[in-house]
């Protein structure tokens, strides 16, 4: 794996013959232009972070305190003494774990048949998967709470899981097919003229090239299961069964505008997918660069 | 990992693998996508047959209770059909699905390129901060924007009135459902733009290098050198990016919904909204069921081509 350590930038216009300090100007003013572009696109998050831990006098201020000066935990505080903040924790755990474990899995397995083998009936199972990704989730919801209630799955967790996983496979298996079709033939062939078996040569060659395509699919079922609200707020009506999403948005309509406590709890609820995007961020990052194998 | 080679394979343990790979071969495919086909058909393809019958179907309170539809016919179809409402929505729906997609695609490629151009740390920085944006839940966003353009003490209204745009304070931006949507807009293109750069971004950096630079030393401007090379290379990526951005945009509900407390007035409904009143609000689950319907179609037709795309690229592997 540590073979590919860092592609240089792709400069799109290689220097031919131009001064070296007017390039360098160049270089400086897109880096200017890439802060602007930074700043504009985390300042919301900063917002929300920067709100909760002001006291409220320097959040119902009509000039925006744009620092924290005297930065307080009382929002904190205040988020998680709400009622059934701990239920929704323990809720958003349970879905989010078991659908990425099942749509790993079976998302693998069905975009292993699609790039690795050719049969009968590929080609409707694709229409099928590209078909599906664009049946509106909102539109599904109706017909879906028919049958969810003809199963007695309303108001259970596992019934919520089981829709996620169905919204998150289509486009996990599509992504995944795309990672395994993005590994160069050449080198699975090459395995097994050197007389690797297909297996061998998929455990060898094909998993480790693929460790990006997994954590790639991973993230995705991780923030559609932790993030999906339509479903959670329609199936799931005890407030002690509710996710933290369903949580986060009644807060809202309890509480009216106590930004405090409300940013406080929006920054919780984000705290995890966002020590997920950092810990596999550098994975990202390489399975960004990385995929270049191909050309 | 380890080493690839598998030596000491004899001619003939070769050609019995084969025979038997060959078997396996037949079958492993069906075995593979059974378990995603079973949770796809029953979760997926069943409740979209339920949908399109129900859309046939009188289905209110009583019949959900009892379970069982009854049969009317295109009676819901026409009524939708002919109201006038109804259009509007369809018209709403599709403008803010245009505006939104195209803003999301042009800035997404936009950044995508300039993280070619910047130095190494404003890259990884730029980066990262991308992938935070992308990873802020989509109803912690919307509590963020609703904060950010609070009418009282929200920041935009802020920085707008000190910037000398104009009097914003005390502004309620969802008084008029047209800087309603402006809101929503920036909120969706923010939240989508993150994704769109950084797909586009790992499609550029396969693109290869010997191109163009062929491409520059033939004199071709960096804008030529876009449109002829890169661009066509990256199509593919860019159909798939735009139909899903469409499909994601279409059915446009939480954003709206969580925004105005649950409680949208029938000025900011798109089709998703419309469907959901229908059927949870006033129980008219099989009038909701037709317009959900005609949804499916509206984005059907609007990813055909993609669809065609996207089989095409899939038969040549």
């Amino acid at each position: 794996m540590s073979s590919v350590t860092q592609i240089a930038p792709t400069p799109v216009a290689p220097a031919v013959t131009r001064p070296r300090s007017r390039k360098r100007l160049r270089k400086a003013g897109w880096n200017v232009l890439g802060l602007i572009v930074l700043a504009v696109m985390v300042f919301p998050v900063y917002w929300m972070v920067s709100t909760a831990f002001k006291p409220g006098h320097d959040i119902l201020s009509y000039t925006p305190q744009w620092i924290p000066t005297h930065p307080v935990l009382s929002n904190f505080t205040d988020a998680i003494h709400q009622q059934f903040f701990w239920n929704a924790v323990k809720n958003s755990l349970i879905v989010t774990t078991v659908v990425v474990v099942l749509s790993l899995v079976l998302a693998f397995l069905a975009a292993l048949a699609l790039a690795k083998f050719s049969f009968y009936g590929r080609k409707p199972f694709i229409v099928v998967i590209l078909g599906v990704q664009m049946v509106p989730l909102a539109a599904l919801i109706i017909p879906l709470y028919i049958l969810m209630s003809r199963v007695h799955q309303v108001d259970k967790l596992s019934g919520v899981i089981v829709m996620y996983l169905t919204f998150v496979l289509p486009f996990a298996v599509w992504t995944l097919r795309g990672f395994l079709l993005g590994v160069p033939k050449e080198l699975e062939e090459s395995a097994m003229v050197d007389g690797a078996t297909r297996f061998g040569a998929f455990v060898r060659i094909l998993l480790p090239l693929l460790g990006p395509g997994l954590v790639a699919t991973s993230i995705f079922a991780f923030i559609q299961a932790w993030n999906e609200f339509i479903i959670a707020y329609v199936f799931l009506h005890t407030p002690e069964k509710q996710t933290l999403m369903v949580w986060l948005a009644s807060f809202t309509t309890l509480r009216g505008t106590d930004w405090g406590p409300l940013m406080a709890g929006a920054t919780l609820c984000s705290l995890p997918v966002i020590v997920f995007f950092v810990l596999v961020q550098r994975k990202i990052a390489f399975g960004l660069t990385a995929g270049a194998v191909k050309g | 990992m380890a080493s690839v080679a598998e030596s000491g394979v004899t001619p003939a343990s070769r050609r019995r693998r084969f025979s038997r790979r060959r078997v396996g071969q037949a079958a492993a495919p069906y075995v593979l996508l059974t378990p995603a086909a079973a949770v796809i058909g029953l979760v997926l393809a069943y409740p979209l047959y339920l949908l399109v019958k129900m859309s046939f179907e009188k289905y209110g309170l009583f019949e959900l209770i009892r379970h069982k539809g009854r049969w009317i016919g295109t009676a819901n179809y026409a009524s939708i059909f002919h109201d006038g409402e109804f259009w509007h929505v369809v018209l709403r729906t599709l403008v803010f699905t245009i505006v939104c997609v195209s803003l999301t695609m042009v800035l997404g490629t936009a950044i995508a390129l300039l993280l070619l151009q910047v130095s190494r740390w404003v890259r990884i920085a730029l980066t990262t901060g991308l992938v935070l944006v992308w990873a802020v839940p989509v109803i912690v966003a919307v509590n963020i924007w609703r904060w950010m353009v609070d009418y009282q003490f929200g920041v935009a209204n802020w920085t707008l009135t000190k910037l000398h745009l104009g009097d914003f304070a005390r502004h309620d931006w969802f008084a008029n459902p047209w800087t309603g949507f402006g809101v929503f807009t920036l909120l969706i293109v923010w939240g989508a733009i993150p994704f769109v750069t950084i797909t586009v971004y790992a499609g550029l950096a396969q693109v290869p290098h010997e191109l163009l630079e062929a491409a520059a030393i033939d004199g071709a401007r960096p804008w030529a050198i876009f449109r002829e090379v890169t661009l066509p290379l990256l199509k593919p990526i860019f159909v798939i990016l735009t139909s899903l951005s469409i499909i994601w945009d279409f059915q446009v509900f939480q954003q709206i919904w969580v925004m105005l407390d649950a409680r949208p007035s029938s000025d900011y409904y798109t089709m998703a909204i419309y469907a959901f009143h229908q059927s949870f609000q006033i129980s008219e689950y099989g009038l909701g069921a037709a317009i959900a319907v005609v949804m499916v179609l509206f984005m059907f037709m609007a990813t055909l081509i993609y669809l065609r795309q996207m089989l095409r690229t899939g038969e040549v592997n």
